[in-house]
């Protein structure tokens, strides 16, 4: 569904990527695990046209997108889940969820404010609270909610678990498992290796800016020096 | 006297309607696309001429013919707005903030130009609405019907516009990208067609602005830069990016000014003193007020502390063990250039000397210290002015009066910089430029001391500076010894402060330095310089004028920067002397020369979005990386 090639990445004048390959297959949960600066988060802005590409190619679903602007690229089916979650603070949740909204895709039933209310019943209740005015937890809800409104069919999530509290944290773990039964891809950045096993199916270790390791999560929890090369402190 | 108070507030209502359209339009775009159009007064009296043209043509008796040209005018102007959008915004919206500044001052001077030549330089009386030309008696006074129309329009758009912004998807995500444009993007939202559409909306109502006041006033080329430093102060006053905001400031000034003149003359103490020239004052006073008590206006919130906002500057490096030897070098080369005669070189060597010290002046502003300013001239008339007033008022000698050029000029720049520096970035700029508004508006109306719009004259120096070429040594030495003191400063420990401050105002903050204090320092010195530049071009020229401190004066400072480069310090002394010579020729040239500044100004911007010094360094880097 998708595969990235080579990505040399920059801010400004600093390299950030180098080389950064991966692939996310349809309805699969991929994990791009690393520590702190690894590049991972650059990864996912480099995908949705955030970050300069110096080199490398993006397929997604046979279209090339690395020289996209960011606004197409969404429109083709790619979802970005920022991780400071980028809440529009000054609009109301349900206003969140109407910047979000793009056209329904064939094939599949389009998301809606009351499906998405399903899914995260906290949201149900503050229709009409500012964005600025909700908890961590829940702006994590709707900045996801909010992406969904797009209806892509590969979400990127960065760090959803990050500064959350453990019971939001098994709250995001569900909600991802729901989205790939609904035949949703998602390609998630994460330090925290306990979420990744929960929830992904295949991982990419990053380090320094390129992928040092990749294969399903059993092979990776099976290959201690693997992880302790690269994961562990 | 209570009816003649009525009267004026009412008065000041209808005057608010077109202020609050213009400022409002003027927050909208800059909300958005986050570039402070300074061309949107051009917009204005871009409406204000369409409307006096359509009209004509749709007939001035019928109430079609006049609402018709109205409308048609607003819409023109709004797909005039989104052009300049589409065809030069939309290419430099990643260029430095001074950039796009520059660009919409260009098209000030372009735009100014297209109306002189269109419609000529005479002001052109618009007709009056059919149905509305009567007037209501209030209070025993006439109140045009008109008049009455234009106080409903402000609160009428006012609602309109919330609704836009509340109740539609265009209004949602114009709101979102307010706040986090890119986050928009990623969600799926064309940012070019929302820019143009706001571009068209902003453009519109101040198109829509300058139409609806033809009536009451007429079209003319002077309405342009008054309108939109009106507007500036409306923006400042209610807060950026706030329709309520730019609502209540425009009331409030629009108001401010009605008051003054209902007053009217006034004797206190013996002294009959005219309120209603203090319109101006008002203004200025009002703003102050706000800005000590809500440095982000009244219904603005306070911005986000920029981080690392903007492009890191190399550091300016220190000049080499050659640097001042060859610096004298040149100025001794220079000294010697009358041997060779007293002619038209001479004359323009002196307008070199005293723009290469304007220049540098207003580079250690905005280089080291940080800050842009649109309104240096201000600091330039001062200066020109105190000179002139003192050589003439109170008969004091060329050299009394040359000191007291500086002295004003940087207690100007004291009082304004103290304000100025609450701000920074465009709010900084806009605030500058409102100054300058102030202070042209102030000198061009008060005949009795300045000489109004006919300014000085027979400021022939007498004595030993009567001689030309003496003149000539005297401005090069002077001007040379001002340009010393301003680079000496850059690499003084005075100099280091301020670039730190400027680098990142919260550390510079964290290790104790003052940041405020050494920028009002910083814009005080800078006003300073101007002043004294402006002291010697008073002297040269025999005589001054309002457009000695003019809004295009500043411009020409900015161009001259821009053209040397601002991360260097010999820029502005080698950009004054090709903008001087430039100018020379372009001017002789054609009487337009202030459109084709302005197209040379777009050019370079357009061809150099990173600016020249930066557009050189990619070469540079492109020529490295290839070898």
């Amino acid at each position: 569904m998708l595969v990235a090639e080579n990505l040399d990445g920059f801010y400004g004048r600093a390299q950030v990527l180098f080389g950064m390959s991966l692939s996310v297959g349809a309805g699969e949960v991929v994990v791009l695990l690393g520590r702190n600066g690894a590049g991972k988060s650059t990864t996912l802005k480099s995908l949705v046209g955030l970050v300069e590409l110096g080199a490398g190619s993006v397929a997604f679903e046979g279209t090339r997108i690395e020289r996209l602007p960011s606004h197409r690229i969404a429109r083709l089916g790619i979802g970005y889940v920022p991780e400071d979650r980028r809440i529009f603070t000054d609009l109301t949740v349900m206003e969140n969820l109407e910047v979000g909204r793009q056209p329904a895709r064939a094939g599949a039933a389009p998301w809606t404010p009351e499906r998405l209310f399903d899914l995260f019943p906290n949201l149900a209740a503050m229709r009409d609270r500012p964005g600025g005015r909700m908890s961590g937890g829940e702006q994590q809800m709707l900045t996801i909610a909010r992406t969904l409104m797009g209806n892509p069919r590969l979400v990127l999530l960065d760090e959803p678990s990050e500064g959350l509290a453990p019971v939001i944290v098994e709250e995001m773990a569900r909600t991802i498992r729901t989205l790939k039964a609904e035949g949703v891809s998602v390609l998630l950045a994460e330090q925290n290796l306990h979420f990744a096993r929960a929830v992904a199916d295949r991982a990419h270790v990053v380090e320094k800016g390129r992928s040092r390791f990749a294969g399903t999560m059993d092979a990776l929890m099976g290959d201690a020096a693997a992880r302790a090369a690269f994961l562990e402190v | 006297m209570t009816a003649n108070v009525v009267i004026q507030f009412l008065n000041g209502l209808a005057g608010a309607s077109s202020l609050f359209l213009v400022a409002t339009g003027l927050s909208i775009i800059f909300g958005v696309s986050r570039i402070v159009n300074f061309a949107h007064g051009s917009l204005y009296m871009l409406g204000m001429y369409l409307a006096w043209s359509l009209i004509a043509f749709f007939g001035r008796g019928s109430p079609f013919g006049f609402w018709g040209g109205v409308l048609g005018a607003a819409l023109a102007v709004g797909v005039a707005g989104a052009l300049v959008e589409m065809l030069v915004l939309r290419r430099i919206y990643r260029a430095p903030e001074m950039f796009q500044l520059l660009a919409t001052f260009a098209l000030v001077l372009v735009v100014k130009d297209a109306a002189l030549w269109l419609w000529g330089a005479e002001d052109l009386l618009g007709p009056r609405a059919p149905g509305l030309r009567g007037a209501v008696e209030i209070l025993g006074r006439r109140v045009p019907e008109y008049d009455l129309l234009l106080i409903a329009v402000g609160p009428v758009v006012l609602g309109l516009l919330w609704l836009l912004m509340n109740r539609t998807r265009w209004g949602t995500l114009v709101r979102a990208a307010t706040q986090d444009r890119e986050m928009v993007a990623v969600l799926g939202v064309d940012q070019a067609k929302l820019f143009t559409s706001v571009f068209f909306l902003g453009a519109f109502l101040a198109g829509l602005g300058g139409a609806l006041q033809l009536p009451r006033e007429p079209a003319n080329l002077a309405v342009d830069l008054s309108i939109v430093a009106d507007a500036f102060v409306v923006v400042v006053v209610g807060g950026m990016g706030s329709i309520g905001g730019a609502f209540l400031a425009a009331l409030l000034i629009a108001q401010a000014k009605a008051m003054c003149i209902a007053i009217g003359d006034v004797e206190l103490f013996g002294t009959v003193f005219s309120f209603s020239k203090f319109t101006l004052v008002a203004e200025f006073a009002i703003m102050a007020a706000v800005l000590v008590v809500r440095p982000w206006g009244l219904l603005g919130r306070p911005p986000a502390a920029a981080r690392g906002a903007g492009a890191v500057e190399p550091p300016l490096v220190p000049p080499g063990p050659l640097f001042w030897p060859a610096a004298m070098l040149a100025v001794l080369v220079l000294a010697l250039v009358p041997l060779g005669g007293e002619g038209y070189a001479l004359v323009l060597l002196i307008d070199i000397a005293i723009f290469a010290l304007f220049a540098a002046s207003l580079h250690f502003l905005m280089g080291p210290a940080g800050m842009v300013s649109f309104g240096h001239a201000a600091y330039f008339g001062l200066g020109s002015y105190a000179a002139g007033l003192a050589f003439l008022k109170l008969g004091w000698p060329v050299e009394a009066a040359l000191l007291a050029a500086p002295a004003i000029g940087g207690a100007g720049a004291l009082l304004f910089g103290w304000f100025c520096v609450r701000l920074s970035g465009v709010y900084l700029a806009m605030l500058t430029l409102a100054f300058a508004q102030i202070v042209w508006s102030v000198v061009f109306q008060w005949d009795a001391f300045t000489g109004g719009s006919n300014g000085l004259v027979g400021l022939w120096p007498q004595g030993w500076l009567k001689d030309r070429t003496t003149l000539y040594l005297a401005v090069l030495l002077v001007s040379a010894l001002g340009i010393f003191a301003l680079w000496r400063m850059v690499h003084a420990p005075f100099g280091y402060a301020l670039r730190a401050a400027r680098d990142s105002a919260l550390r510079a903050d964290a290790i104790g330095i003052d940041v405020r204090r050494f920028q009002w320092i910083g814009f005080a010195l800078a006003g300073t310089f101007a002043g004294l530049a402006g002291g010697l071009f008073a002297f040269s020229k025999g005589s001054i004028s309002p457009e000695t401190l003019g809004v295009a004066r500043s411009v020409d400072g900015l161009v001259m920067v821009l053209l040397g480069g601002v991360q260097t310090l010999t820029g502005p002394v080698l950009g004054a002397t090709a903008f001087t010579l430039l100018q020379d020729e372009i001017a002789r040239a054609t009487t337009y020369w202030r459109a084709v500044l302005g197209l040379a100004i777009l050019a370079i911007v357009l061809v150099f979005p990173m600016g020249i010094a930066g557009a050189l360094r990619i070469l540079v880097a492109r020529a490295g990386a290839g070898r």
